[in-house]
């Protein structure tokens, strides 16, 4: 890493320490009922107004069950609603590209990747989203999707700071004060941001443009059907093909782009994604692209502290997640710095190290940082393509992504996935000061260890499970661009990818396959509301119970020893659950390139 | 009960534990404990593969053996920790004989069998006879030896009527006649449940115990999967791991160290209180002790020595010291109370030798009444009298000099007890009793406040004596004044701010707070009611014990998260052992990884399943004694613990695989 990019990492921690606690004292007010923000004169008649529409009593809480069932109920109907459109797109408006309906197993992969804050997406944007799809289908979900999140978190940090309590909140409630005051405003900003840095916000029909450089490429002929021509021997017949135009994108990419990073969604909408021009104009973009991405998972651990009035506790989970943030980016930009042997035995750029699959406009260290930012949050926009990574590069999101996407991680499911590693810290570490574990007053008893376990072995159950089948199916390495460890690799990070709800993917994978759509998809759903509703359950029981006063004999959880545990028992946990896989995956395959061989 | 320190490794106790821990491996017993209950189906799997392995039968017989040696050793673990109870079981049944009560009828007297007692029954139970069952003495009094079950030889007096008027069936009447009426029916007495308390075959999970196998199960599931898939991905890569490198693999990382202790840590806890003579009800009790946070301690007995003591003599103007320590002892001389006594003493230090009261034929002792509310004596004409000042005041007329006043008022500002001695013309000066604080009691109170334990001192003393003996105890705060319904009021304070209260008591009154207290200790020399309301019992009946039980109930909870920490810590080593093992013959080049050198992918494995078994009866000895107790603040305990069982976890098998390696590549073994 040269001056400059340390001056740029530098640059982006500091602007995330500095947002996170305004943000986070924001947040704080939005998910109080009755917390006043300075919005409230423009957007209290409408939160009132949706309430009325929606017959809900804003005053009335929830218990845990209630919660989760309204919170479930939301989801499958914005889910259903979001699969009509994707099934019937040929007949509404806004497609000036005359885009046909999507396959059954590619829309429900679809509609449940947007409604889970997966954002996998087994498609091309440009080529298969109408605008009214991407506006109306995903974009609106981008926003569902990220408010479910940040509301299970504050129902969770509710649970946590509450005693002797039956509620846990009003779903209805929390949804509709986080879409309005938190992520509307602040998304209007962005989008306008966005488009002076050159991005596109506009419902033209795409451009047609004449190359100046026509190319000629090799493609192979088919017939009039559209079916492959083969020769007698059965290879494909190849036809020189002369291009001379191209097509461009159009579309209303700011609206959509912002609360793509914001709501840590990252559905792409291009199949490039933020490596295309377009939906990263500029560094600056990128700047603030990456900085969206996590602003809201780090000030949620502000809004924890506040909630539970130990803000120490709350910069002490900030601080861990800062740890192993740093060390995964400079793992990470090494690795690709440090660039392919093979590589340089070819005499290719050797001092620039791994540039394959890289935007030349971002290069190494801000490839690098994005993809790391990308899979510590559950976001999975890519600004490079992370299959072209070496493969200790690669290795840092998937391990990001194993983790459980705890690195301030996605809106809301960042901070309650911590807090499930923090509630095993506790548990595990808390015996050896003598007491039964405490949180935060809260004793840590036989039902809330139940409930946090299932959440993560739900999660281990699913990423292990798939793969597994995937690995010997004859589907699973259909879908296969790269075979040997690689491959392992692709699938591994595919389902990985969909139960943490990241989206990314090692793009080698071709997974538009009424299988893979299919699978993926369960993977989404489990992975999403497999956690969720434990997580629920934990809340409940812990507003449930008393608080014990502090004293000398608490488990401590703040300061330098609670960081260290909280980091080893991520870290150890994580690596005890997919060390053997990964080992056959980029473990063995980084010991292959340093022998020469490549996949 | 006198079984004080039975060594770990007793013999009496070894050979039989080796026998149990081939009985425990029945499936139906096993299945309650899922990590050493995925251990025995691995052993099996692996036994039936390794006549099946050409070829690899030695090593593939090798994993099994020590598979099998693994859940052997767990199991021996627990039977040994049984062991100790059973073994003080056994000695208690002894004392049980059959006995005969003189059941009274009517007005008649019958000779029945003991057995056949129920409760309300009355029996008579005469000098050198054994009592036949628990009960209440209605009638009489009498000295019994209560050795059988507290071991202590000394005899105690029992009484009717008042807090020491419970006996114990099994115990013996020494003098004296007394009439019991019946408590508990056969089979149901405190000796019967003291002994299956020992023996353990009441116990249950603890709360703590019920999380923490959850915790390991989830962790077995966790690492079953993680193992289970290893098999498809590893047949996409083209290597065919074989199932007994794969229940290898699993059983090392499952926490089998924990798993195969846990219960013995338990059983252990309860039994270290036991070597103390105090008889847990419950292991839920045990653990409720780690958690205390607040201690309500009676002053007297807990706090001071049972009674104040003289500590000065205040003479009034015109008299000397010495004239009012003459006084002084001849108003005690018949005064056989504590304090009396402690006048005569320390009127000896002013050169009056002790009298008695046969020398002193004339003397006519006056005693102490409740209406007088003084003591004395009348000599040679003299009404020599000590008493409360107020007493005083009416005897001699009214009134008090001034000087004295001021000396009672100092003295009760102090937190003593003025007497004032006079005779009826003249008020000679006060005696200053003082409460005696028992030794080394502040520093264990600065203990108990490192380690977030708050203390809070009862009395039935006014609020300025009890602040002047709170200060000088080192206690955090006190209830002055209290009635038995005011300490329960207390309890139920604290406990609606969360926090866990414990107490000691034995009176019929602390019944209640002791059922309301979540540790509440009862004395063995309490009523029945006491001994009933508690969850423990003290059978030296020491108040300080309480201490000493909270002390044992975090030893308990730090030695579970103790072992937990170390033996997921110990996983990192075992990953690095077997893994690269796994996958050489297919990927030579991930020889990096093999970071311990060892000698054959055979041997690593071996290794490290060799290790993962010789751990749990290296770790033996630390679960049945308990990790070492530091009486600290959380955060350094936490710290201290962290690096001695989490980064000792993970540094130590990495040596431990390797030194096994060598001798198993020594001998030749794989």
């Amino acid at each position: 890493m040269n001056a400059h990019q340390w001056l740029e990492l530098a640059l982006y921690i500091g602007a995330l320490v500095l947002v996170t606690k305004p943000l986070g004292l924001y947040i704080n007010r939005v998910l109080n009922p009755n917390g006043r923000t300075w919005l409230d004169p423009v957007l209290r008649p409408f939160e009132k107004f949706t309430y009325r529409v929606l017959r809900v009593d804003p005053a009335k809480e929830h218990g845990w069950k209630q919660y989760a069932f309204a919170m479930l109920l939301f989801s499958l109907v914005s889910c259903l609603f979001t699969y009509a459109i994707l099934r019937l797109q040929q007949f509404l408006p806004l497609n000036p590209q005359k885009l046909g309906a999507l396959a059954q197993h590619l829309a429900f992969n679809t509609a449940v990747s947007f409604t889970t804050n997966t954002n996998w997406q087994s498609y091309g944007g440009e080529s298969t989203m109408s605008y009214f799809s991407q506006m109306v289908a995903l974009a609106s979900q981008n926003f569902f999707s990220a408010a479910v999140g940040i509301a299970i978190a504050g129902a969770l940090v509710r649970g946590i700071a509450r005693h002797t309590a039956q509620t846990i909140g009003n779903f209805w409630v929390d949804l509709t004060r986080i879409i309005y005051y938190l992520l509307l405003p602040i998304c209007l900003v962005l989008a306008l941001f966005f488009v002076s840095q050159g991005m596109i916000q506009n419902f033209k029909p795409y451009t047609v443009a004449k190359l100046i450089e026509p190319q000629t490429v090799s493609v192979q002929k088919t017939d009039a059907n559209g079916k492959p021509v083969v020769d007698a021997k059965g290879n494909p017949v190849m036809v020189n093909q002369t291009l001379d135009t191209q097509t461009i994108v159009q579309g209303p990419m700011a609206s959509q782009m912002a609360i793509k990073m914001l709501g840590t969604n990252g559905g792409g909408y291009t199949n490039a994604n933020a490596a295309h021009p377009f939906e990263n104009p500029t560094p600056l973009s990128n700047f603030f692209q990456m900085l969206a991405l996590l602003c809201i998972g780090s000030a949620l651990t502000y809004h924890l502290g506040r909630e539970t009035k130990n803000q120490k506790h709350g910069w002490a989970v900030w601080s861990a997640m800062f740890v192993m943030f740093l060390a995964g980016v400079l793992v990470c930009s090494w690795a690709e710095a440090r660039g392919n042997p093979i590589h340089q035995q070819l005499g290719v750029a050797v001092a620039d190290g791994n540039m394959e699959g890289k935007e030349v406009r971002f290069g190494i260290f801000d490839s690098a940082l994005f993809a790391t930012v990308t899979t510590d949050a559950s976001c999975g926009a890519v600004n490079s393509m992370h299959d072209s990574f070496t493969p200790l590069g690669g290795l840092v999101p998937m391990f990001n992504i194993q983790t459980g996407e705890v690195i301030f991680g996605g809106v809301g499911a960042g901070l309650y996935g911590m807090l499930i590693f923090v509630i095993l810290a506790v548990f595990i570490a808390g015996l050896m000061v003598g007491r039964t574990p405490e949180y935060l007053g809260k004793k840590i008893e036989a039902y809330d260890v139940k409930m946090t376990l299932l959440a993560f072995v739900i999660l281990a159950f699913i990423i292990l499970g798939f793969t597994a089948w995937a690995s010997v199916s004859d589907w699973g390495k259909a879908g296969l661009n790269n075979n040997g460890p690689h491959g392992l690799s692709e699938m591994l990070y595919a389902y990985t990818s969909g139960a943490g709800n990241n989206g990314s993917a090692f793009a080698g994978l071709n997974a538009n396959t009424p299988w893979y759509d299919t699978t993926l998809g369960f993977d989404m759903l489990l992975g999403r509301f497999g956690m969720i509703v434990p997580l629920l359950a934990l809340a409940g029981s812990l507003a449930r119970k008393k608080i014990v006063p502090a004293s000398a004999g608490t488990f401590p959880v703040t300061g330098i020893t609670f960081v260290v545990l909280l980091v080893g028992t991520v870290i150890l946990v994580g690596a005890l659950t997919f060390l053997p896989a990964l080992t056959l995956g980029p473990i063995v395959e980084h010991f292959l390139m340093l022998k020469g061989t490549l996949f | 009960m006198q079984t004080k320190a039975v060594s770990v490794f007793d013999s009496k106790i070894l050979w039989p534990a080796i026998g149990d821990a081939f009985k425990k491996l029945n499936p139906r017993l096993m299945v309650k404990n899922p990590v050493m209950f995925v251990t025995l189906v691995g052993a099996a799997i692996s036994t039936v593969d390794a006549f099946r392995s050409p070829g690899q039968t030695l090593f593939v017989a090798q994993i099994a053996l020590w598979l099998w040696f693994t859940v052997l050793f767990a199991n021996f673990a627990e039977a040994v920790a049984e062991g100790r109870g059973k073994a003080q079981a056994k000695a208690l049944r002894a004392t049980r004989t059959r006995t005969s009560a003189n059941k009274i009828s009517g007005d008649r007297i019958e000779v029945v069998d003991a057995d056949s007692l129920r409760k309300g029954d009355i029996v008579v139970v005469h000098a050198m006879e054994i009592i036949p069952a628990d009960g209440e003495i209605v009638l009489g009094a009498a000295t019994v030896d209560e050795s059988a079950i507290t071991g202590e030889s000394a005899p105690v007096i029992r009484e009717a009527g008042g807090d020491r008027s419970a006996v114990t069936g099994g115990t013996r009447v020494l003098s004296d006649e007394i009439r019991i009426r019946i408590t508990a029916n056969p089979g149901e007495g405190f000796l019967d449940r003291m002994i299956s308390l020992v023996e353990g075959a009441s116990r249950q999970k603890t709360p703590n115990e019920i999380a923490l196998t959850i915790l390991l199960a989830a962790l077995t599931v966790v690492f079953l999967l993680a193992v289970v898939t290893l098999k498809p991905f590893g047949i996409y890569s083209g290597t065919i791991f074989s199932n007994a490198v794969l229940i290898a693999l699993l059983v090392c990382l499952i926490p089998t160290t924990i798993g195969g202790l846990l219960s013995a840590i338990g059983i252990a806890g309860m039994d270290r209180l036991l070597q103390r003579n105090v008889l847990a009800m419950s292991g839920r009790a045990v653990e409720a002790a780690g958690d205390v946070d607040v201690l309500l301690l009676d002053k007297t007995g807990t706090i001071t020595l049972g009674n104040r003591q003289a500590v000065a003599f205040l003479p009034a103007p015109g008299v000397t010291e010495r004239e009012l320590a003459d006084a002084a002892q001849l108003a005690s001389l018949a005064d056989e109370t504590p304090e009396g006594r402690s006048i005569v003493v320390l009127a000896k230090q002013f050169g009056i030798r002790a009298r008695t009261i046969h020398e002193l034929p004339n003397a006519q002792f006056v005693p102490f009444t409740a209406q007088t509310r003084m003591s004395g004596v009348n000599l040679e004409g003299k009404q020599i009298r000590k008493g409360a000042a107020n007493s005083i005041r009416q005897f001699v007329g009214g009134k008090l000099p001034a000087e004295i006043e001021e000396m009672v008022e100092t003295i009760s500002l102090s937190g003593g007890t003025p007497l004032v001695v006079a005779t009826r013309q003249r008020v000679l000066g006060v005696i200053h009793l003082k409460d005696i604080v028992k030794g080394g009691l502040s520093d264990r109170f600065k203990r108990f406040r490192a380690m977030g334990i708050r203390t809070v001192m009862i009395t039935g003393d006014n609020k300025l004596t009890a602040a002047a003996i709170a200060q000088e105890a080192g206690v955090d705060d006190f209830l002055a004044e209290a009635r038995p319904e005011d300490k329960l009021a207390l309890i139920r304070q604290e406990q609606q701010g969360g926090r866990m209260i414990a107490m000691i008591g034995d009176g019929t009154n602390d019944a209640p707070a002791l059922a309301q207290a979540d540790v509440g200790v009862a004395m063995n020399t309490g009523t029945q009611a006491a001994k009933e309301a508690g969850n423990m019992v003290d059978l030296d009946s020491n108040p300080t014990k309480l201490l000493e039980i909270i002390e044992i109930g975090k030893q308990l909870l730090i030695t579970r998260g103790a072992l937990t920490t170390f033996s997921i810590a110990n996983d990192v080593a075992k990953y690095f052992a077997i893994i690269p093992a796994m996958l050489m013959v297919t990927f030579p080049v991930i020889a990096p990884l093999n970071v311990m050198k060892l000698h054959s992918p055979d041997s690593a494995i071996l290794s490290a399943v060799i290790f993962n078994a010789l751990i749990i009866i290296a770790l033996i000895p630390l679960a049945l004694r308990g990790v070492k107790f530091r009486p600290l603040g959380a955060v350094q305990i936490l710290r201290i613990n962290l690096l001695i069982y989490g980064l000792w976890g993970v540094i130590l098998p990495f040596i431990g695989i390797k030194f096994i390696d060598l001798i198993v590549a020594g001998l030749h073994l794989a």
